[in-house]
């Protein structure tokens, strides 16, 4: 069985937005010091660091989850993506992303990146929310801007521009 | 706020889950979904010399509906068990009370059984489980037992299971023919902690109410057939019985007047429910 001792460190791999990447993390530390410090993929920020804010939210294997209740030796071997990765190429944002421009989705931006990836996800599952189904989904991250309104506002813009690009094809 | 550190062992099989066990006892924490554990260890309010990570272990990973009840795995995800497409007549009291179980973002990833594992008295889970009579079932090198929820939960974060022990599986009955079957909810914001929970289940004429937040466990009561102001009467009795406690969210008087209030609407919601 796989065990790796408490005061060394130990090579973690995985895709990182489609990308096969490796570093090396005691155990102990957190997926989100291992994106950050060890890879330098800063996108992903760090706030409450027990699970509440959301603002360290990332897909891990299709599902959004917090990096920050993770372990960055658990994800050896995970499909990971994080915010760097939404981008459809450099100097281009992504439908999500331009409507939180056009909106004013965000003032400071510390919540911005976790709340992207959760977006992000649940718009794929969820093409058509109602505003309830999309405020319930936003109660797992905390803003302190903006009074949600505009990140509402440009979640069913962003669903309803994706619906009308599907649909074109 | 960095967990301190830890031996971090990947189990393939429950054998070696349980080697590990015996080998720290007390001095392991199993890790599933991390949840809870992970913010305790960072918090350090856990020191565990090892970290035994159960995820690997594809036995753990299955719902198991073909016995007289539902089996759900140590490494079913909240998310996992709420997406089942037979939960819904098999589990209705779950499919009700998961969509309260921490965030879409945190049910992704926590298990079912990690949470009656951690035992918080205001926890969904271990309330649902006591209304239906479950039984958790817990393996060691040593042997297998099932304790009954009833018995499982004996304290505030705090259980029957022994330290060289692994919470194998939950097994919850199936819904009975004609039972209905509700759960209500009350917090500052959904998904917060529960100030108050509630199930009701209502069997013919028979009332089951279970209540969760309020004392330092799930507390369960078989009210039989009670109606109109003998119900009141028993929801008052069993909200004093309570032993509830002021704390930052909610003073006792308050979660008294929630049990009176939200029972009541939860049993005629059970009521109306009956298949």
């Amino acid at each position: 069985m796989p065990r790796l001792s408490a005061d060394q460190r130990h090579i973690v791999r995985f895709t990182l937005n489609g990308r096969a990447i490796e570093g090396q993390a005691e155990p102990r530390m957190l997926l989100t010091d291992f994106l950050r410090h060890e890879l330098g993929f800063t996108g992903t920020h760090v706030g409450c660091e027990h699970g509440v804010c959301g603002a360290c939210t990332i897909e891990i294997n299709g599902v959004p989850a917090r990096a920050c209740l993770t372990l960055a030796v658990q994800a050896d071997g995970a499909n990971i993506r994080t915010v760097e990765g939404l981008a459809p190429a450099q100097g281009q944002l992504s439908v999500l992303q331009e409507a939180f421009r056009r909106h004013h989705a965000l003032q400071c931006g510390f919540c911005t990146a976790g709340i992207l990836m959760s977006l992000d996800n649940y718009l794929r599952k969820e093409p058509d929310p109602s505003e309830n189904d999309l405020r319930e989904f936003l109660s797992g991250h905390i803003c302190r801007c903006t009074g949600y309104v505009p990140i509402v506002a440009a979640a069913m813009d962003a669903a309803r521009r994706l619906r009308e690009a599907s649909s074109d094809v | 706020m960095k967990p301190a550190r830890f031996d971090y062992i990947r189990a393939v099989d429950v054998a070696e889950a349980h080697a590990a066990l015996a080998e720290f006892g007390n001095d392991a924490r199993v890790l599933a979904g991390g949840q809870t554990l992970m913010p305790m260890l960072s918090m350090r309010l856990v020191r565990p010399k090892a970290v035994i990570d159960i995820m690997h272990v594809p036995t753990l990973r299955g719902i198991d509906a073909g016995g007289s009840d539902i089996r759900v795995g140590a490494g079913v995800r909240q998310a996992e068990l709420l997406a089942w497409p037979a939960l819904g007549e098999a589990l209705p009291l779950l499919k009700a009370a998961l969509p309260w179980v921490g965030h879409a973002q945190t049910r992704s990833r926590g298990t079912v059984c990690g949470s009656v594992a951690h035992a918080d008295p205001s926890a969904e889970i271990p309330l649902c489980l006591l209304a239906l009579d479950a039984s958790i079932e817990l393996s060691s090198r040593r042997g297998r037992r099932r304790v009954k929820a009833a018995d499982f939960f004996t304290g505030m974060m705090t259980t029957a299971r022994a330290e060289n022990e692994l919470i194998e599986a939950v097994h919850i009955p199936k819904m009975q023919q004609g039972a209905g079957y509700a759960f209500r909810e009350f917090g500052r914001r959904h998904g917060d902690f529960a100030i108050v929970a509630c199930a009701a289940i209502v069997t013919g004429t028979n009332v089951r109410f279970a209540v969760g937040g309020v004392a330092d466990t799930p507390a369960l009561r078989d009210f039989g057939a009670v109606d109109g102001t003998a119900l009141a009467d028993a929801l008052d009795a069993f909200a004093w019985d309570l032993d509830a406690r002021d704390d930052l969210h909610a003073t006792a008087r308050y979660r008294r007047e929630l049990v009176r209030q939200m029972g009541r609407a939860v049993i005629e919601e059970a009521r109306r429910c009956r298949g």
